[in-house]
């Protein structure tokens, strides 16, 4: 059937003949995958004709009819099932975005903790990654959410951190920003000061280049940073009005709200990840030979800058390709927000939706191609960046 | 001619060697290292006693019902009472001997497989992988021979969950094998089908596939043909862990040199004999670490089996905290059921890890 060879075997019966045997074989196995599929296709539109649903999207226009507790756009019951589509999605989006950001940073700490010289961090990273990689995920988001969270004390006796922040069983309560006087003169004087950094930069590189002196970039770039937003809203006044959350008789009025599915499944899944994160990183920084630290230290650099300007651009190229891997079970994993009733793409499509409708063959599939759309092009970004950074040998 | 005689050398400066060289060294070699350690002094400090507090000293160990606990730690008399229903789910309790005979089995049989002299190990490796399904189906389920049917909807607990875990890996295998060969196969249209399966089950989360087997799988099936839910599950889950099977086992096949492949050719094998004699024993030896970590990964997948109203020991447990007659105990719960995860998954990385050392047949130094 299969040769290395390519060159073409003297064709003794066409029994033996291996090209001929690859071709029948290949034309059974699709034979079989088709007929396979037509047996499910036969079976579904079966049965769905028993049940009398009718297939279609048709359905996405129709009103859906209950409500989300947490949605970033508009939303209201009489709004579509298309409509509740979209907070589903950009629910599991937020999800999964912060507990990636939270994941790496936790993650790297650790894993820089796990090759401490100092013995006693050592041990705490190692603890930290060994209890929590080998408990369920699932498990970890209960614990935050029903051990931790659940007891915490109603609005009324809320924690709170110098008046602004409340936390009470209903969530974090925080202020809301919303646009002052000052709003677009702001974000454009931010954009401005990008593009001078930028130009710094530029500018410092290339005397750097030519004369070998080297010029304060990173504190000149922090002043231009905060500088000149800072001076505009002076001028122009604040950019934001803050909404302040007020303790009122039985309730925290205003200001956002944190709901505590969304702190328990955030937290629990970036703590999780982190542990395999942290693994990766200390993966990625062995792999960087000792003798790259010694040279680097001959040549008069700190230890901050070893780390930075030697160790790290030849680990990151090891540290990527896994950490791609842990970024995408991260995305997956946050479908677990569905076991506590946050209100993601699993929840509200495969979960309520589901069963306000009986389109199960619609909602699965909708559902399913949101998860391998974000996996693709969390895995496409993620090689298109590898590739950047890969190493160009001759 | 007079000789210099050199001094005895003297002994390293004390506070150089022994436990206070060992501080200095390792706790205090600078001022960021001295900070470090103090920060970490304080984590455990705020961690460690009050935990062991909980835990062990102010906790209440012996009683039979809530009002036992009167300490103010933790009340581990929840677990005492329950832990028959954490173990076994609703299995009867006059029948939960076959439980028992079913694990002592699994437990015997595979004993001596970890022992390096046993005589034709890899044939009674078969022969067990082959027996042993069938004799713990009869255990648990029954149905013939005399024992009557414990139907799955009465299974639960841990023994739910390593069941579950059992049944997933013992089908994903073979089933990850051949996959892992099809997507090296040279026939385009079986390379294409495989690299879908793959990468369809690899891009979509379990939830959705256990969702899937609950509302989706009992329209393909034909109307007569009726699947319970456990089955279903299991189903699902042996085709998802067979994407990641075949991935890991696809990392030992691209690693066997070509030679080997070429090698066997020229011996005149064909190519399952090529693969089954020469290539995978290589390959398969090469990963079993891998495989490892995908069962624990698998161990850990098993208590998503919630979302489908399975009662493994996760769902046991969470049933558990909510019976008005315990309510308040979800922390003892919940680190009940972390320690009974940890110490599978703990242990079974461990084991890989040595697994990893003892078939490391490089000459690395």
């Amino acid at each position: 059937m299969q040769t290395n060879t390519k060159a073409r075997v003297p064709r003794g019966s066409l029994l033996t003949d291996p090209q001929a045997r690859a071709w029948v074989f290949q034309i059974v196995a699709v034979i079989a995958v088709v007929a396979f599929g037509w047996f499910l296709f036969h079976n579904t539109q079966t049965n769905l004709a028993h049940r009398g649903i009718t297939s279609g999207f048709g359905f996405l226009d129709n009103a859906a009819g209950f409500g989300i507790p947490q949605h970033l756009i508009d939303y209201s019951e009489s709004d579509s099932y298309g409509r509740v589509f979209w907070v589903g999605l950009l629910n599991t989006l937020l999800v999964s975005v912060i507990g990636i950001i939270l994941a790496t940073i936790l993650g790297f700490i650790v894993g820089v903790g796990r090759l401490s010289p100092n013995w006693l961090i050592r041990q705490i990273a190692t603890v930290y990654i060994e209890v929590f990689r080998n408990i369920p995920p699932l498990l970890q988001i209960f614990f935050v959410y029903f051990a931790v969270l659940s007891p915490l004390p109603g609005p009324r006796n809320s924690l709170s951190l110098w008046d602004i922040i409340f936390i009470n069983n209903r969530g974090v309560q925080m202020p809301a920003p919303s646009a002052g006087e000052g709003f677009w003169p702001f974000w454009i004087a931010l954009a401005l000061a990008l593009v001078a950094i930028v130009l710094l930069n530029r500018w410092a590189r290339a005397r750097r280049h030519a004369t070998g002196r080297s010029f304060p970039v990173f504190w000149c770039s922090l002043a231009l940073f905060i500088g000149i937003p800072w001076l505009v809203a002076l001028v122009f006044g604040g950019p934001f009005l803050w909404e302040v959350p007020e303790l009122q008789r039985f309730n925290i009025r205003g200001g956002w709200v944190v709901i505590p599915e969304l702190v328990s499944i955030v937290l629990a899944l970036s703590m999780y990840t982190a542990a395999f994160i942290g693994e990766t990183v200390r993966a990625g920084i062995q792999s960087v030979s000792h003798g790259q630290t010694e040279a680097a230290t001959s040549l008069g650099l700190r230890p901050g800058r070893v780390l930075r300007l030697v160790i790290l651009p030849q680990a990151l190229r090891v540290i990527i390709p896994p950490l791609t891997s842990q970024y995408l079970n991260l995305a997956k994993n946050s479908s677990l927000a569905a076991a506590i009733g946050y209100p993601d793409m699993v929840s509200l499509f495969a979960g309520t939706v589901l069963n306000q409708t009986g389109q199960a063959i619609e909602t699965m599939a909708i559902t399913m191609s949101v998860y391998l759309a974000i996996s693709i092009s969390i895995s496409l970004l993620m090689n298109w960046y590898n590739k950047r950074i890969a190493l160009i040998e001759r | 001619m007079t000789t210099h005689i050199f001094k005895p050398d003297l002994p390293a400066p004390s506070r150089d060697i022994g436990v206070i060289g060992w501080i200095r060294a390792n706790l205090f070699s600078s001022w960021v290292n001295t900070l470090l350690t103090l920060l970490g002094l304080y984590l455990i400090w705020l961690i460690v006693p009050p935990l062991i507090d909980w835990a062990i000293i102010s906790a209440d160990w012996t009683g039979e019902s809530r009002a036992d606990c009167t300490r103010e730690g933790a009340c581990w008399v929840f677990i005492q009472t329950r832990l028959s229903q954490f173990m076994y789910g609703f299995y009867p309790t006059e029948l939960r001997w076959r439980v028992d005979a079913a694990a002592w089995l699994a437990i015997l049989g595979a004993a001596p497989l970890f022992f390096r002299q046993m005589p034709h190990k890899v044939r009674y490796g078969v022969a067990y992988l082959l027996l042993y399904p069938i004799l713990a189906y009869w255990l648990l389920h029954g149905g013939f021979f005399g024992l009557e049917v414990v139907s799955t909807s009465r299974w639960g607990g841990l023994m739910l969950t390593i069941v579950i875990a059992a049944v997933g890996i013992a089908g994903a295998l073979p089933l990850g094998i051949l996959l892992a060969l099809g997507r090296r196969s040279q026939m385009p249209a079986i390379r294409v089908l495989c690299v879908t399966f793959i990468e369809f089950w690899r891009g979509v989360p379990l939830i959705t596939v256990l969702f899937m087997s609950s509302v989706m799988l009992p329209l393909f099936l034909p109307e007569n043909m009726n699947l319970d839910k456990l089955m279903r599950a299991m189903v699902m889950v042996i085709f998802f862990e067979a994407a990641y099977i075949a991935e890991v086992v696809r990392g030992g096949l691209q690693a066997i040199p070509k030679g080997q492949y070429e090698a066997a050719a020229a011996m005149g094998l064909g190519y399952w004999r090529s693969m089954i004699l020469v290539i995978l024993p290589q390959a398969l030896k090469m990963v079993i670490p891998g495989i490892v970590n995908t069962f624990i990964a698998l161990f850990k997948d098993t208590s998503l089996v919630i979302i489908i109203g399975l009662f493994d020991l996760l769902n046991s447990i969470k049933r558990a905290t909510s019976d008005p007659a315990w309510l308040g105990m979800s922390t003892e719960g919940y680190v009940f059921a972390a320690l009974v995860y940890w110490i599978f998954c703990f242990g079974m990385s461990r084991y890989s890890m040595h697994l990893e050392r003892k078939l490391d047949t490089s000459h690395r130094i």
